[in-house]
């Protein structure tokens, strides 16, 4: 039977997903009880049930119970409960779908100037060798860029590493020949730039400012947790010499459009310390992740750090709620959710995009399907001077989405994760299409958290 | 409703009917790196 309505109870909050239609529903202990077993009992048999079980409690009584019944038939015949999942008849278009490419993360440089220890670029170079990007190849793959990218206008370029500021000159080079063809081709450049904030200075800061849609600064929370994962070659952390700049940046930039971003590992189960730390920083806008790992790395998660992991953010959660009534709010990437204003359905269907509209750009201009698999050769697409040469690979990839995942299908928080990362899964399964359990359970409990919120602050 | 209160939020087989645009920010790029996370993003044609 088709699973129509997720329920869950978290911080006081009894929640109920309606998750085809998106619909939330913030409700009390009866009526709560009520819709689990809805589907299932008659309605006399239910009202009698409810009756044997609240009857009397806070002056519930039959009418009140009748009352509660009536409303939720209501919700159902409005679609807002109970609502069947049609989409997944769509999907069929979906395999058919034209797709253009509309972002590309460049590998201006692999190099860098921290040895971190969860480093999938390792050190910077990606299992291969040290290089950064010239102008002609970058060049050619913004010219990649627009010529692939049919009459979408907005492209989105990131400036990845390694580390992008050990090759500025090219950046802002690009950026300039960006800026020239966009006005020619009728596009608008999104550039982004994912520094670890070593060599920031003003000159670089005033340029981000000017000229980037968003700054992603890697610190990974407190000194000691930053300074294990994050040394310089050396050994010596780099807390001190980033947390100065990195507050400077974010202020700079009206605590707006940035992301100090970290990721936990195994090393630092407790990260709600971390994001609370970067808060106490000043930080406004925070992202801190789980490790990608592989399974067999000392810091990588593991099926037993799970319970601890999702009661760290019912801690957070809760946290930020308090915060928030006391003016002191942050953001944390993972519980921000547009429930208004979100995407429609069919992106949150199709997945992230990578391999079809998201390609990766390494130094020397070869195409892969993300960031992730760089240096994963059976993963290489084509090249930014004779473009897609694989295109089995990207049929791949373009039939990525939560029906065509056996975990996803029946998974309620499907239409906010659309499928997960197909890194993880290729990194755990050997499949793109295959489940990383792990990252599900987390996503799930993040999906939670973040609707609890809403329900807190919808009483604000 | 006394017992139940709904949030507001974006009709999702309504938005099957005129979305699909592509114009919305790609899933992963330029802010996490390492999830899918599109709840958050915005609509870009609404």
């Amino acid at each position: 039977m088709e699973h129509t309505i997720h329920q869950y109870k978290n911080n006081g909050y009894n929640m109920v997903l309606d998750i085809a239609s998106g619909s939330i529903h913030v409700v009390d202990d009866l009526v709560y009880d009520m819709i689990a077993a809805f589907e299932s009992t008659e309605k006399e048999a239910l009202i009698s049930d409810m009756l044997a079980r609240y009857g009397g409690q806070a002056g519930i009584d039959e009418t009140e119970i009748r009352e509660a019944y009536d409303d939720i038939c209501e919700l159902r015949d409005t679609g807002k409960l109970f609502s069947h999942d049609a989409y997944r008849e769509m999907v069929i278009d979906f395999k058919k779908r034209q797709t253009v490419v509309k972002a590309l993360c460049l590998h201006i440089a692999h190099d860098c100037n921290l040895a971190c220890r969860y480093c999938f670029a390792e050190e910077g170079e990606y299992h291969g060798r040290r290089a950064l990007m010239s102008f002609e190849v970058g060049k050619a793959a913004l010219d990649f860029l627009m010529d692939h990218s049919g009459n979408r206008r907005n492209l989105e370029v990131d400036f990845f590493g390694g580390e992008p500021t050990l090759n500025f000159e090219v950046v802002k080079q690009l950026v300039a020949y960006g800026r020239e063809q966009e006005k020619l081709r009728n596009k608008n450049f999104r550039f982004t730039l994912t520094t670890n904030g070593v060599l920031l200075n003003d000159e670089i800061m005033e340029f981000c400012n000017r000229e980037m849609a968003n700054v992603v600064l890697s610190i990974d929370g407190r000194k000691e947790v930053n300074d294990f994962m994050r040394p310089f070659r050396g050994g010596q952390g780099s807390y001190d010499r980033i947390v100065p700049k990195f507050q400077k940046f974010a202020d700079s930039r009206n605590q707006e459009k940035y992301y100090v971003r970290g990721t936990f590992t195994h090393y630092n189960l407790d990260f709600a310390e971390d994001v609370l730390h970067l808060a106490d920083l000043g930080f406004k806008q925070i992202s801190v992740e789980p490790v990608v790992a592989p399974p067999e790395a000392d810091y990588a998660i593991r099926e037993e750090d799970v319970p601890k992991i999702c009661a760290e953010y019912d801690r957070l959660a809760a946290e930020m709620i308090r915060r928030k009534k006391e003016g002191k709010a942050f953001n944390f990437f993972h519980f921000m959710i547009d429930l208004s204003g979100g995407p429609c359905v069919y992106k949150r269907l199709s997945g992230c995009g990578s391999g079809t509209e998201y390609l990766a750009v390494t130094p020397w201009g070869d195409l892969y399907p993300c960031h992730q698999f760089v240096g994963q050769e059976e993963f290489i697409l084509g090249n930014v001077y004779d473009g897609i040469q694989k295109e089995e690979i990207c049929e791949k990839f373009k039939l990525c989405n939560v029906y065509a995942k056996e975990s996803c299908r029946d998974c309620f928080a499907r239409f906010y994760c659309s499928g997960g990362c197909a890194a993880n899964a290729w990194n755990f399964s050997k499949d793109i299409n295959g489940a990383y359990e792990i990252g599900c359970e987390l996503q799930k409990k993040r999906v939670e958290c973040a609707l609890m919120i809403k329900a807190a602050e919808a009483e604000m | 409703m006394k017992r139940i209160k709904t949030l507001e939020t974006r009709n999702l087989k309504e938005s099957a009917k005129k979305g699909g645009c592509g114009e919305c920010q790609t899933s992963c790029q330029s802010a996490c790196k390492t999830s899918c996370t599109v709840g958050n993003q915005s609509c870009e044609n609404k």
